[in-house]
């Protein structure tokens, strides 16, 4: 049989192949993202079980009769709660100190005329070819100098300015369109209330985008905060992990409560804000 | 409300010199239209006004006072742009209520006069919308609305319709018509476009290149352009222009000389001639608005039609004379028209010509 | 006309002053902590530090940078470096390419695999460390019970130390990667495809002709950033290694903490971290030469 229309076999053979591609794409795709969440899944478990459960043979998948305990033996025996505390602090000042003066930076260079713009702006780009690590030598013995050491000051102070964060903004700026500035102008809207009402607001995908950004590097540094501090009153999370995987083999399970604990913020974060996580991601990539 | 002189103003950006030693007094009150083609200096003119940029050299002065060092927000002024430059993060009424919160205006007097200006524009039912949600016509009411708000002494308007549809565009500019008189504010209308600056202003000022060409009321504009760019440019289709040789014909009885089109010669009425005598120039163009080149019988300059456009109302009669130049002539939809192709002969009253400097290219006064 | 230029002059330092001001709060930070430190490095690196605190640093120009550039210890750590460097970007990129190519298909429920393919985004260093650290543990762990146990233990065994490292960091930044790719191939118009499509290309050579080039520049990126953080890797090495087994996975910016910590000997730690700083420069730089050339740069 020749002609165009097609034979209801062929149709149906046809039918067949798609639903089992199909299903074929389902089970790579599952396959991928059960090895990629397994480690975390597992941790979870593990924070669920006793410690004996944790090293039998073979392991425990699934938490029958989950065990909470862990989670309070690791925030208050494992000082997670002050950890917590501690990089919540740092993290908030770090990501409004951050914003902030990325916004205050950006709006000049976005807006204002001033001698010697260009070859600050080149200042700014310049922090971007010096990896912080670089800059511990000095920077301990300054904190040290200030008092600082082993406080949240000295946690947070060297991360109050980015170069990146002023450079992302001023490409926000500039799509301000300017006619609103000489709208403004007229209307009687100096540079200050022109900033908070109308720039900052316009801007407000990148703010949020950088803000993300900004928590993000603060929440997970771990360099400078194990650097800097010599107790638990200032220790973050991160360096408090560290505290905690090394003094309790024998209780893994209270580790992996930890682990759990602190990974929760950013958990929620990604699941709020995943827009802007990735907008902050990807312009961050740029960055390099 | 108050006038606003312009005084020997020049503005350079770098080596863009974008006004040119300008000089021009706006009456109280008054609708002028600055008028010109892209890039001669419109915006920049109106932006000095409003105090966005300022002078390189002479002063401008708003009511009696001049204002070069004053702010932009002391000047008193409003200002519509092209881009209608409203808010995009703010409702309609924040944007109309924008300008009343840097003035130290009662929030309950703030809202009747939002209220108001809303009304008399009739966007009472948008002011929860945002900027976005508006069609442009709406746009433009809302951008209307925020300048009109603060009851300033003048307001400035930058080519505010050129982003309309042609129709919203005719309705539009009779509203503002309306507007102004109803405000008896001045206006300074800034827009390329000769039918506004026709139809809207009391008087229109021309500019070219940063310089201004001519100032007056639009017919008297139009009547006797002051030189061979406002010519061209005032009137649609534009002014027939022809140059061609001076050629003297004693014989005539009309006058001494006419001016010499291939092997024809147009011949000048007396007073005309006088005109140019006066003013010693050696080569003139001659120009005509198409609606007094008539195609006859006889007589005139022989051309060939290349193109009839139709307009409905009326026709355009594209014709090539013998020598290449082309000219239009205009006649109404129930006068005959010839064919294309057709060979016509086209008269002029020698009283509808115009006279220019074929050098200076300024009009040669005839009356 | 005088008091017009008068205005002048005072709005437009008005204006420098205010953005000065601005300025002010980042320029600060960055004297302080960014550049005087890093201009520092250099001028320390002249002065040996006593071995015992008190006594005075010692002048001995460019002998320390010779000394310590030139030790086995340094070429070591810097060969690591380079090592953990080729183990991570090629297979994080591959992968995270490979999540986002089968990511970006119109399929119900796409959206949460997506979201699970970024996931590990909400992980930090010393969380993936935390994890894998006892996952690899002989005791407890997993691994030894899927029957991968080598003696002595993987993260304390000198072949396999790095590489399981290198693994637990790819882990780590498979998330970022993949959102990387993700809306790297997100910009590409469909038409692109669709186009190839109607031309008659096949899959395969639809990725390689069409989306490999106008991916090139993502790809780009994520090359020269995954080098750089290649040479900033410290927290997985002070959890799980230590530098060790026999300095196996001793990296560079781990080297320059403990020469900082742990030896107190400033001046050295300062020499490395010149190093570490041109090593960065100089990479970024060929990265940029060398790949730019190849890259396809939409327009
Ligand atoms: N800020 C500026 N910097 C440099 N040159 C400028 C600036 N603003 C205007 N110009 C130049 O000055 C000249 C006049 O510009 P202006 O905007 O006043 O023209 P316009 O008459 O408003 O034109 P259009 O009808 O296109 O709006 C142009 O040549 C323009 O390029
Ligand atoms: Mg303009």
């Amino acid at each position: 049989m020749h002609g165009d229309a097609p034979s209801p076999r062929r149709t149906a053979s046809r039918n067949r192949r798609r639903v089992l591609l199909k299903v074929l794409r389902y089970l790579l795709l599952t396959f991928l993202a059960v090895v990629i969440v397994f480690p975390l899944y597992i941790t979870v478990v593990n924070s669920l079980l006793s410690p004996q459960q944790i090293a039998s043979r073979p392991p425990t998948f699934f938490p029958i009769h989950p065990q909470w305990g862990s989670y309070s033996t690791a925030w208050d025996a494992g000082h997670m709660s002050e950890y917590m505390l501690n990089s919540v602090i740092v993290t908030a000042i770090i990501t409004v100190g951050q914003v902030a003066t990325a916004i205050l930076a950006a709006y000049a260079f976005a807006f204002l005329e001033f001698p010697l713009k260009r070859a600050l702006f080149v200042l700014f780009l310049a922090t971007l070819m010096v990896p912080f690590e670089v800059t511990i030598i000095t920077n301990l013995t300054t904190i040290t100098n200030l008092g600082w050491y082993n406080s949240y000051q000295g946690l947070a102070v060297p991360f109050l300015a980015t170069g990146f964060g002023a450079f992302l903004l001023r490409q926000a700026f500039l799509q301000v369109p300017p006619d609103l500035k000489d709208a403004a102008s007229i209307d009687g809207y100096g540079h200050w209330r022109f900033m908070t009402r109308v720039a900052v607001p316009l801007a407000r995908p990148t703010v949020a985008a950088l803000s993300v950004f900004a928590f993000l590097g603060a929440w997970n540094q771990y360099l400078w905060p194990l650097l800097v501090t010599k107790d638990d009153r200032y220790r973050t999370v991160q360096i408090g992990l560290k505290q905690l995987s090394s003094t309790s083999l024998d209780q893994v399970n209270v580790t992996f409560a930890g682990v759990v604990i602190a990974a929760l913020p950013l958990v929620v974060l990604l699941l709020i804000f995943q827009k802007q996580l990735v907008r902050g991601l990807t312009a961050g990539a740029v960055k390099g | 409300m108050a006038g606003v002189t312009f005084d020997r103003v020049t503005k350079c950006f770098g080596d863009v010199v974008a006004v040119d030693d300008l000089s021009l007094d706006v009456f109280d009150e008054e609708f002028l239209v600055l008028l010109g083609p892209s890039g001669c200096g419109k915006s920049t003119a109106l932006r000095m006004i409003a105090g966005l940029e300022e002078p390189s050299e002479g002063t401008i002065e708003i009511g009696e006072s001049i204002v070069n060092d004053v702010e932009a927000k002391d000047r008193d002024v409003a200002m519509v742009f092209q881009s209608y430059a409203l808010y995009p993060h703010m409702s309609v009424r924040k944007n109309i209520e924008f300008p009343l919160r840097t003035r130290k205006v009662a929030s309950d007097e703030r809202e009747k006069l939002v209220h108001d200006a809303a009304e008399s524009l009739g966007l009472e039912t948008l002011l929860d919308r945002k900027p976005a949600q508006l069609s442009g016509g709406q746009r433009q009411r809302v951008a209307l609305a925020r300048a009109i708000v603060r009851r300033p002494k003048v307001f400035l308007m930058d080519e505010p319709l050129s982003n309309l549809d042609a129709k919203l565009r005719v309705q539009t500019r009779a509203e503002l018509i309306e507007l102004q008189r109803e405000l008896a504010t001045t206006v300074i209308y800034v827009t390329h476009d000769q039918v506004e600056g026709m139809t809207m202003g009391h008087r229109i000022a021309i500019m070219a290149d940063g310089k201004l060409q001519q100032v007056g009321p639009p017919q008297a504009v139009y009547d006797h352009p002051a030189n061979l760019f406002v010519a061209g440019f005032i009137g649609n289709p534009p002014m027939n222009t022809v140059s061609g040789p001076i050629v003297r014909t004693a014989s005539d009885p009309a006058g001494s000389f006419g001016i010499g089109v291939e092997g024809t010669v147009i011949p000048l009425p007396a007073g005309h001639c006088a005109a140019i005598e006066r003013s010693g120039a050696k080569t003139v163009v001659l120009g005509v608005r198409p609606e007094h080149l008539r195609p006859a019988t006889e007589g005139g300059l022989v051309a060939t039609v290349a193109v009839i456009e139709s307009l409905g109302h009326e026709r355009h009669v594209d014709c090539r004379l013998a020598d290449g130049q082309m000219v239009i002539s205009r006649l109404s939809s129930s006068e005959p028209a010839p064919l294309v192709g057709e060979r016509v002969n086209l008269t002029v009253d020698p009283l509808e010509l115009h006279i220019f400097d074929g050098v200076t290219e300024e009009a040669i006064e005839t009356t | 006309m005088i008091f017009t230029r008068n205005a002048k002059a005072r709005r437009r330092l008005r204006e420098s002053g205010l953005a000065y001001l601005l300025l002010g709060p980042s320029l600060l930070i960055f004297a302080v902590f960014i550049f005087y430190p890093f201009l520092s490095n250099f001028y320390l690196g002249f002065f040996k530090t006593p071995p015992f605190p008190g006594l005075p640093n010692r002048f001995v120009g460019l002998s320390q940078y010779q000394e310590v550039l030139t030790s086995s210890t340094f070429l070591n750590s810097v060969r690591t470096t380079v090592a953990f460097a080729f183990l991570t970007v090629p297979l994080g990129i591959a992968l995270g390419l490979g999540l986002a190519v089968v990511a970006h298909q119109q399929l119900r429920g796409i959206a949460i695999y997506r979201t699970i393919f970024s996931s590990t985004v909400a992980t930090s260093v010393a969380v993936a460390s935390v994890i894998f650290g006892t996952l690899f543990n002989p005791v407890v762990g997993l691994l030894p019970w899927l029957g991968i146990n080598p003696q002595p233990p993987i993260l304390d065994n000198p072949d396999w130390a790095l590489i399981a490292v290198a693994l637990i960091t790819v882990w780590q930044t498979l998330g970022l990667t993949f959102i990387l790719m993700a809306s790297g191939l997100q910009a590409i118009p469909d038409e692109l495809h669709e186009a190839a499509r109607i031309d008659g290309a096949a899959a395969w050579s639809r990725f390689v002709r069409v989306t490999m080039p106008l991916l090139s520049p993502t790809i780009f990126f994520a090359v020269v950033i995954g080098g750089i953080f290649a040479f900033q890797t410290f927290g997985q090495i002070d959890l799980l290694t230590q530098g060790g087994p026999l300095d196996k996975t001793n990296v560079l910016t781990y080297y320059v903490f403990t020469t900082l910590r742990t030896e107190n000997n400033d001046g050295k730690a300062a020499v490395l971290a010149v190093a570490l700083f041109s090593i960065t420069l100089v990479l970024t730089v060929v990265q940029m030469k060398v790949l730019e050339r190849r890259v396809h740069y939409a327009r």
